[in-house]
């Protein structure tokens, strides 16, 4: 036990050190690992690619014997000696290669007449070859003794029959065509058809038939209508069994006896050995891309384990490479000491890496990413190493234990798999010490890195510091917003994609980068590419054709260029042309420019063709001349050696496999071809000419024009080969575009079935997650909470219970009744509305704990009590509109009292002294509230200012503006809240005094519902009673107690307040305002900026709260829902139905039935699309427009608590605590996201793009249309037990969260700290 | 899917390449039987581990699950492709490498259990088809098949069940949130 511990110690210290070292110095570790691994597999260059390509070896053809079927006897022998060169092979090629041509040449000749005669002469040649035997002193030795005896052909190549030769020697000519008969050639009344009729119809890829019996490419036979050069080439091809070199060199030499080929330089001195590899199948290829397909899943669901790092990608990548590298190094190792792999390694591959495994990697990631953040990366490396170091041997040990084993097994296939194992585990080993730890500590580092990067804007991020210029906040008007409303841009797609669930990930990066669409056209690029490459009449062959055709374009001064079929001899031609006055160039003088350019290789040609007959001179150059025909010569060139070259390389494997031999791993022998070159006269073309060809073809040189037309016409032929060409070309062309349309189609559609719109579809069950986790997306990605100091909004003593915005000021409410208004953007508690801590003294005046703070900042507090003064002033003059109907008389009272009030402030001077006189007025005041309060302890303010006038002066006295007067005198009264803002203190403070008598009664009662709308708060208390604050003053601005049932929801929009009560009946309010003329005037002043709009009721207008309408019973039930919106209103009741009423006149246009719950949540938006959910958990969706039912979706296992509507989605969370997704038009539901227990309403939309939900004690941000998490911002430790309750957007993209009796402010922009 | 699919694969590996054109051929009712088969062994798995009360904890991630598919493939692949001296080798080494996968993956008793039963069964059904003539072994020797099929369905067995362990771990884990958060 010791000893393990021991051994333990001591390679945990081990590992720590060499973390430490390869944390230190990165650059020269890895520097020195890729050296290794390049060392390592340096070995390897000297193994053959793999690839199923012929190899070719060459011995020469003195001396040669088979070698030996035993491989060691030669080892000795020759180095370079292919270890395939073993044994005698499966056959030796023999080709007769003939060149054939009618000479001299005719006018008057068809076009078949070039090659119908040189055809002939096979037969003819096959004769001789068939029967040649060697006659010597062992005796007779024939053809048939020595050939490769072939048998029959293969069933399915019944076709062929006739054609291949079957139970005899292996012999193939173009004579097999018409079965060697020279006969049926004759009656042959269309050669080429005949030829050309096993073509296939199709492009063609391998070797054809006509191919195999021509021996060379068909592009080199010259059996066409349009051969210019009329030389005519085919080979003889025989399969020879032994080699015997006597009977070879026999048949050579009575062949070049016979038919002598003086100019030919074919070289014949080498034997070459042609392997051909194994080819695979497609059975065999099954299992390959099987274990390739179950390879790249074991890395994928590997690397995808890889977390916490800054390049999940990168580290990925690095963990394949170290694998990879391993391997490769494994193999240059075994071949540097002399083991050679004889297994095939692409199929060992799959399963070498699947044994070496990417498990240790990982485990060393998790490791080091699990060590404490705050260490330097140094030591985490080390310390992740070093933890990790005993179960990292012990697996080693292990799985070398394993291989051992393997090796023991006595199998030469196992053994050596299990060596190369062995090597490559112990290479991975290496590696991962080095390379991968040292990359690992590299992104370890760019992480620290990062995140020292992210702090700073983090820090930036925080909401702006508190000296924000007081006084223009103070004459804040609502609807003076920012002028960039939020600034939420989500994320490039390429950072978000990261965090997308895998499969959409995938699918989205194949559309992103058009991967499917470039595939496809690299495929048809590749494979336009391989059939031109490999089909022997393709458009290679075509394409160097045309350019030497036409390459003389630029003309006489040119070199020579080579051509096909001939080769000009070094030399200049113009010599020739000066040597020869009567030759065609010298006629073509007279002809256009062009046609001479064409003609000029043609001319030059046969000024070649002239040099060597007279060199020869057996027909002579008169008589070429007077006859008007010309002579052709056979060259035999460079490009005629080993034509057998030129073929497709499948070309003998499946002439073999026609016989059922195959090539697979063995090697044929292709001995030097044998030069047969025949002549044939005018007079045999003639003879062989078949009846039916002279009516067909018109003569080769129809017109007796002289050799100018001789001239012409072959360009006329080569332009129709040409245009022949083109087809094909295009035939190509459209081939490819057409089946690549049909893939991109084909893909089109797949994408279109494997990423429908309701991908998320099913994803309940996918996002489940326990309590207590990191909130994370449906794929267990959870991003990197960030720690932000929200701005916490404290004051309440008791739980919150509604909240209201309007974007700038944010208005809660707590349990006990308290209204606080605090600004939105600064977080500032603006005001509260019952006064905190309110206590009433024994002399009846009120005493604040809370000390005033009156620095007196003059000239703020005196311009604004100036112009309020002078507001009020002016209110007077217009002669007031009714305020209300019944009680017309008693307003005009109140504005009298009102205006002597005013007239005794605004007589005095309002300089400095206006304070003390504030006071001392202030002072009458407050006895007058104090007596006033023992009055009307009960009266709302409406009463109270319509039926007791002295009241009502008192009120609007303290109004005027003495708000200090209130401390009685002393300084210290008001509130700590207001302490900065003098303006405020100077308007807020009296209106406490106003307002004592109606909170004196409501203490008790609780709100209900709040809603804000500019500067004016409505709120809705238990006990019925609806009241209008000023949020900035916190003066009543308004109340009405005429319902007595508790107000369950309030709608406050443009001038309307709709009040739902709890016995199902709606009231409709109107606020009217009665304002000045010149108040517009006078406010826009020159100091003050900006001019309010329509909603802002200013401090100095009376406003009136007037019920309008009372709809009794709209509802049998309490009513729980109330929305607004697009000049509707919506009611949804707990007696399952839902009410559409129009605001304008408060009628009741439908009442939309549907579901089976109580109405728990209702959104309507200016869409007038109508959102409802119950407790039923069900979700209608309705036309406001018809009142009809569009959709109905089930939505959560239980109530629906909340629910929100962006332009494409509908957004439900229910007591189940999960926020869905659906699609707005269809219904269908996207995705969705489990909440945390108790967070389940919390749930906000901030564009139509971003989602808030809330946890414990933090919020999310999710990208809706994709449903990925982008962050969670932590509110702080404090709050984690509290779960966020509520959670309100407001416009200038802050939130509120409720937790509990605070607020939190969050700032959205946060979001984007993850840009960087 | 993935499992039939396997399956599929294993009849192709599992006889010597001759007999591939015969099965492509003989019988469409193979492949479907050979898919519901291994889909009945990877639900019998999970469904023997909840029975006897003990989840199967070991290596419990897709990685190890798509090594031990390649593991599987890979002794198809070498008990097809190697040339063995003699049949009592090719055994031997199959067994071994079997047990070595069971080792490696699985160490659950029950799942060696489970893979020996399927493996006697499924041998069972196999001499049976071959009695019947369904199938002919290129080699009649009916020890050499007697002794080699076992291995891999044993092996089978083991990936099956490994596989069906995997999946019914996830479903396992939605029900125990599901009732977490009941």
């Amino acid at each position: 036990m010791t000893l393990t511990e021991k051994l333990r110690e001591r390679i945990s210290r081990a590992f720590y050190n060499h973390g430490l070292l390869c944390a230190s110095y990165p650059i020269p570790i890895i520097l020195f690992t890729g050296l290794c691994i390049l060392a390592c597999c340096y070995p390897l260059l000297k193994l053959p690619l793999p690839g199923t390509g012929p190899v070719e070896y060459s011995t020469p053809v003195k001396d040669y014997s088979p070698p030996s079927p035993d491989a060691g006897l030669q080892q000795g022998d020759l180095g370079e000696r292919p270890d395939w060169y073993v044994g005698a092979p499966v056959a030796y090629i023999q080709q007769i290669f003939v060149k054939a041509t009618v000479s001299p040449w005719q006018k008057n000749f068809l076009a078949v007449d070039v090659f119908r005669s040189p055809l002939s002469r096979v037969f003819q040649l096959v004769e001789e070859i068939r029967n040649h035997a060697l006659r010597d002193s062992s005796g007779v030795k024939s053809l048939e003794e020595v050939c490769l005896q072939v048998t029959d052909l293969l069933p399915g190549l019944k076709k062929l029959r006739n054609l291949l030769p079957e139970h005899g020697c292996l012999l193939l000519s173009p004579g097999n065509f018409w079965q060697n008969d020279r006969e049926r050639f004759n009656a042959d009344p269309d050669i080429i058809k005949t030829i050309h009729q096993h073509e296939p119809k199709t492009l063609q890829t391998s070797a054809t038939l006509k191919d195999l019996l021509f021996g060379l490419p068909g592009k080199y036979s010259g059996v066409n209508l349009y051969n210019r050069k009329r030389v005519v080439s085919y080979t003889v091809t025989l399969g020879l069994q032994r080699y015997d070199s006597r009977f070879l060199s026999s048949l050579r030499s009575r062949l070049k006896l016979l038919h002598p080929s003086p100019n030919c330089t074919l070289r014949e001195e080498n034997i070459v050995h042609v392997h051909f590899k194994e080819e695979i199948g497609i059975a065999e290829l099954i299992p390959l891309v099987t274990t390739y397909i179950i390879l790249f899943a074991y890395i994928y669901f590997s690397t995808r384990k890889i977390d916490m790092v800054k390049s999940k990608w990168g580290l990925a990548l690095a963990a394949v490479v170290t694998v990879l590298s391993s391997l490769l190094m494994s193999v240059g190792l075994c071949t540097l000491f002399g083991l050679t792999p004889t297994l095939n390694g692409g199929e060992i591959f799959p399963y070498l890496v699947v044994v070496i495994g990417l498990e240790n990697v990982l485990v060393l990631t998790k490791s080091v990413v699990s060590t404490p953040v705050d260490l330097e990366v140094k030591l985490r490396i080390a310390q992740g190493l070093s933890n990790e170091s005993w179960s990292i041997m012990k697996n080693m040990a292990t799985e070398l234990g394993i291989i051992l084993i393997g090796y023991f097994t006595l199998v030469p296939a196992i053994q050596e798999f299990c060596l190369f194992a062995v090597v490559g585990l112990v290479s991975d080993f290496f590696l991962q010490m080095f390379f991968f730890t040292t990359v690992l500590s590299i992104d370890i580092r760019r992480m620290e890195l990062a995140d020292l990067n992210k702090r700073l804007p983090a820090e930036a991020c925080m909401p702006p510091a508190k000296p924000v210029s007081r006084s223009q906040r103070y004459e804040r008007q609502p609807a003076m917003r920012p002028a960039t409303p939020h600034t939420i841009t989500l994320q490039p797609s390429s950072f978000r994609n990261l965090r997308l669930p895998k499969r959409l990930r995938v699918i989205y990066f194949f559309a992103r980068t058009r991967l499917a669409q470039r595939l496809i056209m690299a495929g048809t690029v590749i494979w336009i590419g391989i059939l031109v490459y490999t089909d022997p009449a393709g458009l290679r062959t075509y394409l160097t054709s045309q350019v030497t055709e036409q390459s003389p374009l630029g003309e006489a001064g040119l070199p020579p260029m080579p051509v096909p079929g001939g080769v000009l001899p070094a030399g200049d031609p113009k010599i020739d042309l000066s040597v020869f006055p009567s030759d065609p160039i010298h006629l073509s003088e007279n002809q256009t420019q062009q046609r001479e350019q064409k003609s000029g290789l043609e001319s030059l040609n046969r000024l070649e063709t002239n040099r060597h007959t007279w060199a020869q001179g057996p027909e002579g150059k008169g008589n070429g001349q007077t006859e008007l025909g010309t002579e052709a010569e056979v060259t035999w060139g460079a490009e005629d050696e080993e034509i057998w070259r030129k073929l497709s390389f499948r070309h003998w494997p499946s002439l073999f496999s026609y016989y059922n031999i195959t090539l697979a791993k063995r090697y044929i022998s292709i001995l030097p071809a044998i030069p047969v070159t025949l002549y044939l006269n005018p007079q045999e073309a003639l003879e062989v000419r078949h009846p039916q060809e002279a009516n067909r073809y018109h003569p080769f040189l129809s017109s007796s024009g002289g050799k100018l037309d001789a001239e012409a016409r072959p360009d006329q032929a080569s332009s129709k080969l040409q245009g022949h060409q083109d087809v094909t070309l295009y035939k190509v062309a459209a081939l490819g575009l057409a089946s690549g349309i049909i893939l991109v189609l084909l893909l089109f559609c797949l994408y279109r079935v494997f990423c429908p719109k309701n991908y998320g579809q099913n994803g309940l069950s996918h996002s489940r997650r326990k309590r207590g986790d990191l909130p994370c997306d449906d794929y267990g990605y959870s991003p990197p909470e960030t720690e932000i100091v929200p701005l916490v909004l404290r004051g309440h003593l008791m739980d919150i219970e509604c909240l209201a915005s309007d974007g700038m000021l944010l208005v809660s409410c707590c349990l006990v009744g308290q209204i606080r208004v605090w600004d939105a953007q600064t977080g500032d508690c603006l005001t509260v509305i019952p006064k905190p801590r309110l206590r009433r003294d024994s002399s009846g005046i009120f005493d604040y704990q809370e000390s005033w703070d009156l620095s007196p900042d003059g000239k703020n507090g005196l311009d604004d009590s100036f112009e309020n003064s002078h507001q009020l002033k002016r209110m007077l003059s217009p002669p007031q509109p009714p305020l209300f109907c019944d009680q017309p008389d008693l307003t005009s009272l109140i504005d009298t009292n009102f205006s002597e009030q005013v007239k005794v402030a605004e007589s005095e001077t309002r300089l400095r002294a206006v304070g003390s006189r504030q006071k001392e007025t202030g002072y009458d005041f407050s006895s007058l509230v104090g007596k006033a309060y023992e009055e009307h302890s009960t009266s709302n303010c409406m009463n109270f200012t319509g039926l007791s006038a002295p009241h009502g002066h008192a009120s609007f006295c303290a109004g005027s503006g003495s708000p200090r007067s209130l401390g009685c005198g002393t300084e210290e009264g008001g509130c700590s809240s207001r302490r900065r803002s003098l303006g405020d203190e100077s308007f807020t403070g009296f209106d406490k005094s106003s307002l004592l008598p109606s909170w004196g009664g409501d203490l008790e009662s609780s709100v209900w519902s709040l809603d804000l709308q500019g500067n004016l708060i409505v709120a809705g208390r238990s006990n019925g009673k609806l009241e209008v604050w000023d949020a900035i003053e916190g003066t009543l601005r308004s109340s009405n107690d005429e319902g007595q049932s508790g107000i369950t929801a309030l709608v406050f929009l443009n001038n309307r307040i709709v009040a739902a009560r709890l016995n199902g009946s709606l009231d409709f309010f109107s606020l009217e305002t009665h304002t000045s003329l010149n108040h517009l005037q006078f406010r826009g002043a020159p100091s003050r900026s900006s001019i309010p709009s329509s909603p802002v009721f200013s401090s100095s207008d009376i406003i009136m709260c007037q019920l309008t309408h009372t709809v009794s019973c709209a509802h049998q039930k309490p009513i729980t829902a109330l929305k607004a919106a697009a000049g509707r209103l919506v009611t949804g009741s707990q007696d399952h139905t839902l009410r559409v009423f129009r605001l304008e006149d408060s009628c009741c246009l439908f009442t939309l039935q549907g579901h089976s719950g109580a109405i728990t949540a209702v959104y309507i938006d200016q869409t007038m699309v109508l959102a409802s959910g119950g407790q039923d958990g069900a979700i209608c969706l309705w036309d406001v427009l018809t009142g009809s039912k569009v959709s109905h979706m089930y939505a959560h296992r239980g109530d629906v608590t909340s629910l929100t509507c962006t332009t494409s989605c509908v957004i439900s969370s229910g007591l189940d605590d999960v926020i869905s997704i659906w699609d707005r038009s269809s219904g269908i539901k996207l995705y969705s996201i489990q909440q945390e227990m108790g967070c389940g309403a919390s749930l906000g939309v901030i564009s139509d793009n971003l989602l808030v939900t809330g946890g414990q004690g933090c919020v999310s941000f999710w990208d809706i249309g994709y449903g990925d998490l982008l962050q969670t911002v932590y509110l702080g430790k404090s709050n984690e037990s509290q779960p966020a309750r509520q959670i309100l957007v407001l416009e200038n993209a802050a939130i509120v969260c409720n937790f509990g009796s605070e607020l939190s402010l969050v700032y959205v922009p946060s979001v984007l700290e993850k840009l960087d | 899917m993935a499992e039939a699919e396997i399956w599929i694969q294993r009849n192709v590996t599992l006889f010597p390449p001759d007999v591939i054109t015969s099965i492509f051929s003989s019988a469409w009712w193979v492949p479907p039987c050979c898919g519901t088969a291994s889909a009945v062994i990877g639900l019998l798995y999970p469904c023997m581990d909840r029975h006897l009360g003990e989840p199967h904890k070991f290596k419990r991630e897709w990685s190890s699950v798509m090594r031990c598919v390649a593991v599987f493939v890979g002794i198809n692949h070498a008990s097809a492709k190697v040339d063995f001296a003699n049949n009592i080798q090719l055994s031997l080494t199959l067994a071994a490498l079997s047990i070595g996968l069971w080792w490696t993956f699985d160490r659950s008793r029950s799942g060696f259990g489970l893979g020996v039963g399927i493996a006697f069964l499924a041998t069972l059904v196999s001499q049976l088809l071959v009695y019947n003539g369904v199938y002919q072994y290129t080699s009649p020797d009916f020890l050499y098949v007697r002794s080699w099929l076992p291995c891999i369905f044993f092996a089978g067995g083991i990936t099956m069940g490994n596989i069906g362990r995997q999946l019914a771990m996830y479903e396992c884990k939605v029900i125990a949130e599901k009732s977490h958060e009941d």
